[in-house]
């Protein structure tokens, strides 16, 4: 793509508390900072903050106390999952939806953009199937054509929420290299997960469990009692030491 | 066939041919954004209004009007209570609204025109109510296409739609004010019980059948006029009521074009059980 080297994205998070409206603050005390080029985890249970952190992020929800800034533009990539499957888009539609705040109301999308949002789907190699739609993609090219959106944006902030849900081997090898991509470029990547094995692949980790826990290199930051904090009663931890799994339980809220 | 040489029937037949298209692509959307209860809801507790205006000898699209904004009114003040919750304000509201409607209309001094306000009265369509009709055809073709891309974000993508440039909650209060608009255009010709229809079931059978947002438009639009036209063919070769006729074939297009495409509505490549089960865990 042809996208002149922006300046160096930044994040600047400091006692970062947020809420849904009218309720109690979903998520408190988070402090981190993050420059282009860095990956970051945000590892917590389901319900521990981490699709909150986003919203405030992206100022979709009130910040009740605390700072945040962030230098660029910002893009939310959400769980494939949770997208209308059933509404009739294609993936080069969906593309092309990272050009419509820089598109007047009255105005079709400008053909520059069109040829960006192509060559952003060549990126993520969905380059033959741009009229596909977008509900009958696989999980893992449904997650590329949100990534070739964030692409079309110029987003030099990705938050990613839960990129491997759902995503196949194949898919997730795919994924992983265009990350690696993306961070070349100076792009900051937040990638929220639940998944330990995944948040230890990354620069940092964020550990979160309706505050934050830890911050910090992975190597020593997941510490057996940081995910313990983290995950409370559901850590299974390995009898070598070297490895924790978080046991999910789906069927209720925490 | 009579609807041919009859100037009163071909009135009818382009009023009903014109709020068709009208009502067939603003369905669509109402149908993406799972609108069709509010769709029902405000057609249905506008009807003290109507019955108002026509005790007062006001046009009735005046008397709809006041109905329209009072119950949307009433609907936002009941559901900023959250323990009654917008479902519950909306039901609450529209029958409060309909059961004082019936009261005043069956009162011992009001003229008998309980039928025409429930039922419509395509026959009596004027001059004027085409005009009114083809304005709103104008203004909802105009807004839908000004409003496409910021439609799509609010359908699609309602958490990223704000860092794309997009105002989902601007642009679903902008679409159930045209859908006040819409209802209250076409009341008088197709009644109070009987315009949901063809906000809805032209737009569920082109949602089922075309594969693009553009082409469920279109379609919806012209199966919005379709069973406007055969609904009054209908009507006219055996002697059924006009607004009912309409609303029938509008109900016969969907059920074919659910027979045409059975199963669900989306072609995306189905779950299997297993995945289905997990997924539910």
């Amino acid at each position: 793509m042809n996208v002149s080297p922006p300046a160096r994205a930044r994040i600047e998070v400091s006692g970062l508390a947020a809420s849904y409206a009218q309720g109690p603050s979903a998520l408190r005390d988070v402090t981190f900072s993050a420059l282009g080029g860095q990956a970051i985890a945000v590892l917590g249970p389901n319900g521990g903050g981490k699709t909150t952190l986003f919203r405030a992020l992206l100022g979709e929800i009130a910040v009740v106390a605390g700072s945040v800034a962030i230098d660029g533009p910002t893009a939310y990539v959400p769980q494939t999952e949770r997208a209308r499957l059933d509404f009739p888009v294609s993936a080069l539609d969906v593309a092309l939806m990272g050009a419509y705040a820089r598109t007047p109301w009255y105005r079709r999308v400008a053909e520059n953009d069109r040829r960006l949002a192509l060559d952003a789907l060549a990126r993520v190699g969905l380059e033959d199937r741009p009229r596909e739609r977008f509900g009958a993609l696989s999980g893992g090219q449904r997650q590329r054509a949100l990534i070739a959106r964030a692409l079309v944006q110029d987003a030099r902030v990705l938050l990613l929420d839960e990129p491997f849900a759902g995503v196949d081997r194949i898919s997730e090898g795919a994924i992983m290299e265009m990350f690696d991509g993306l961070r070349a470029e100076g792009r900051i990547l937040l990638i929220a997960t639940h998944d330990i094995e995944q948040a230890r692949r990354w620069d940092r980790v964020l550990c979160l469990a309706g505050a934050q826990i830890a911050y910090g290199p992975p190597a020593t930051t997941l510490s057996t009692e940081v995910l313990k904090a983290t995950y409370g009663a559901e850590i299974v931890v390995l009898e070598d030491g070297t490895r924790a799994i978080a046991v999910q339980h789906h069927d209720h809220e925490h | 066939m009579e609807i041919l040489h009859s100037a009163l029937l071909q009135r009818a037949l382009l009023e009903v041919v014109v709020l068709g298209a009208a009502c067939g692509a603003l369905g669509v959307w109402l149908l993406h954004l799972r609108h069709a209860y509010a769709a029902e809801s405000l057609a249905h507790a506008m009807l003290p209004g109507l019955v108002l205006a026509s005790l007062a000898g006001v046009p009735l699209v005046l008397g709809a009007g006041g109905g329209v904004l009072v119950a949307a009114a009433l609907i936002a003040l009941a559901a900023r209570d959250r323990s009654v919750g917008s479902e519950i304000a909306v039901a609450i509201t529209v029958t409060t609204a309909f059961g004082l409607g019936a009261m005043l209309a069956l009162a011992p001094h009001v003229p008998a025109r309980l039928g025409d306000l429930l039922f419509g009265d395509l026959l009596g369509a004027t001059t004027g109510d085409i005009a009114i009709a083809c304005g709103l055809a104008a203004l909802i073709a105009a807004a839908l296409a000004l409003g496409h891309r910021q439609l799509t974000l609010a359908v699609f993508d309602p958490v990223a739609a704000r860092s794309l440039g997009g105002r989902p909650e601007r642009v679903e209060l902008a679409l159930l004010a045209l859908l006040a608009v819409a209802v209250v255009a076409a009341v008088q010709g197709l009644g109070n019980l009987l315009v949901f229809a063809l906000l809805v079931a032209p737009a569920a059978a082109a949602m089922r059948l075309a594969t693009s947002v553009r082409a469920q438009l279109a379609l919806g639009s012209a199966l919005g006029s379709l069973a406007g036209l055969l609904g009054m063919i209908a009507s006219a070769e055996l002697s059924t009521a006009a607004g009912a006729s309409v609303a029938l074939a509008a109900v016969a297009l969907f059920t074919i074009a659910l027979l045409l495409r059975p199963g669900s509505a989306d072609r995306a490549p189905r779950r299997s059980a297993i995945e289905a089960l997990s997924a539910r865990r």
